[in-house]
């Protein structure tokens, strides 16, 4: 039968491993961030390589399952003669898979700027670089935000994934939990909870900042 | 790198790559199927109901499908939920794309213009010609682009089947790069075969969809 016990214990080795669930989302997105950006940036260039370079990352990236590609990565390093630890491949992995979700994000808010802005702001003799660092990012910045908490929660479940290259994240420490307890179910069944209560309130934040960009 | 592997090892590969197929199809199916029944019930079912699909849909989009798959494969046997891999794998496909499609479908409804329901009504249509001659042909076309963008989305969700031992393609690859000790060849020329796959659905999953909306693009 249902043990409570059991699925109210194991909520203590879970919580310590969702630390992992988080570093691994947290700085997959922060990576995610920078390498996005980057990427959105060729994808809007004027030379046609970097464009072609931009929806070639972006389509293969979108294209491959995470799982595969933490494995490639996983056995690509060494072969590359790279060695660092199994959690910064990790997070490097997780970083570039969503880099190309976060490049479209922001193409997208850009592209979705009323040109009439940039139009005025070119009108009253703004430089282009102005244009771009007072006009356009500060609004793409803002209209982009409740899409990228929409990606981090995306990135908190995907993190699960990393469990198969053997960080002890919330999977993989229920996993050991079932093995040593012998009741998956009601420790996966805590892992759940523990994941869900992280969606939930990255879901209320995401609420709470398309209400403010809304204003 | 050595590429005569896949020679030897082509039959089960290809034997995964049906099974890979086998359980989009039957997950994007079954799938779709649930999430239909889902929106129409939180559309037109009592409102306890509506509450508690609501809360199937948080928690299913709010958990990992890895450990949607642990619960229903490791921790079924426990309440007497007894499947073998294959099935265990397809219900959890089922389970883990019904709230993504009840969205999707719930949006659709809503794009469906109130006045063309109430004209409905008025000419006094049953409720139930209403749900199959206004409501879901309007709504399944507007819910297209969508749904054949999550479809895509579950192609990838299938090699994580194989952790739970699943004999899809991911499965047979791993078993063998463990035995010929070519992990990289193999997981590369995995990751280049998805991306092919993928491509190619989306490009007709975008020929379908023009296809279909054809009637809604304005001639010039």
């Amino acid at each position: 039968m249902f043990s409570i016990p059991t699925f109210l214990e194991s909520f203590g080795p879970l919580a310590m491993a969702a630390r992992f669930t988080l570093l691994v989302s947290g700085l997959g997105i922060a990576l995610g961030l920078v390498i996005g950006a980057l990427v959105c940036a060729c994808a809007l260039s004027k030379s046609r390589g970097l464009r072609r370079f931009a929806a070639i990352w972006v389509s293969f990236l979108r294209g491959v399952p995470l799982l595969v590609q933490l494995l490639l990565m996983y056995y690509l390093l060494p072969v590359v003669g790279i060695s660092i630890p199994a959690l910064a491949a990790a997070v490097i992995t997780v970083g570039i898979c969503a880099s190309a979700y976060i490049s479209e994000i922001w193409r997208g808010a850009i592209g979705a700027l009323p040109p009439g802005q940039s139009e005025a702001a070119e009108a009253i003799g703004m430089a282009p670089g102005t244009i771009w660092t007072r006009i356009v990012l500060p609004q793409a910045v803002v209209m982009s935000l409740p899409a990228l908490v929409n990606e981090l929660i995306l990135l908190v479940k995907a993190s699960s994934l990393v469990s198969m290259v053997g960080i002890m994240e919330v999977t993989r420490a229920s996993q050991a939990q079932a093995a040593t307890t012998f009741r998956p179910l009601e420790v996966y069944l805590a892992a759940a909870c523990i994941y869900l209560a992280i969606n939930l309130c990255l879901a209320g934040i995401g609420r709470w900042l398309e209400h403010k960009a809304a204003v | 790198m050595e590429w005569s592997v896949f020679q030897q090892y082509g039959p089960m590969l290809l034997r995964g790559f049906g099974i890979t197929i086998f359980c989009w199809i039957m997950g994007t199916i079954l799938g779709m199927a649930l999430g239909l029944m889902i929106a129409l019930a939180q559309r037109y079912g009592p409102r306890p109901l509506r509450w508690l699909l609501q809360a199937y849909i948080e928690v299913i989009r709010g958990t990992p499908f890895l450990v949607q798959l642990f619960v229903l494969y490791y921790g079924g046997p426990l309440v007497g939920l007894r499947l073998d891999a294959l099935p265990a794998g397809l219900l959890g496909l089922t389970i883990y794309g019904s709230p993504y499609f009840a969205e999707i479908f719930r949006s659709g409804f809503n794009a469906v213009p109130k006045g063309q329901i109430e004209a409905a009504r008025a000419i006094g249509m049953a409720e139930v010609s209403i749900i199959r001659r206004i409501l879901l042909p309007l709504g399944l076309v507007s819910a297209l682009p969508a749904l054949v963008n999550f479809s895509i989305i579950l192609t990838k969700e299938t090699v994580i089947l194989s952790i739970i031992t699943v004999p899809e393609l991911m499965y047979q690859v791993s078993r063998m790069s463990t035995e010929t000790f070519r992990y990289l060849e193999a997981n590369f020329v995995l990751a280049l075969f998805f991306w092919g796959l993928v491509e190619a659905i989306s490009r007709l999953g975008r020929r379908f969809e023009t296809r279909i909306t054809q009637h809604l693009i304005e001639r010039v």
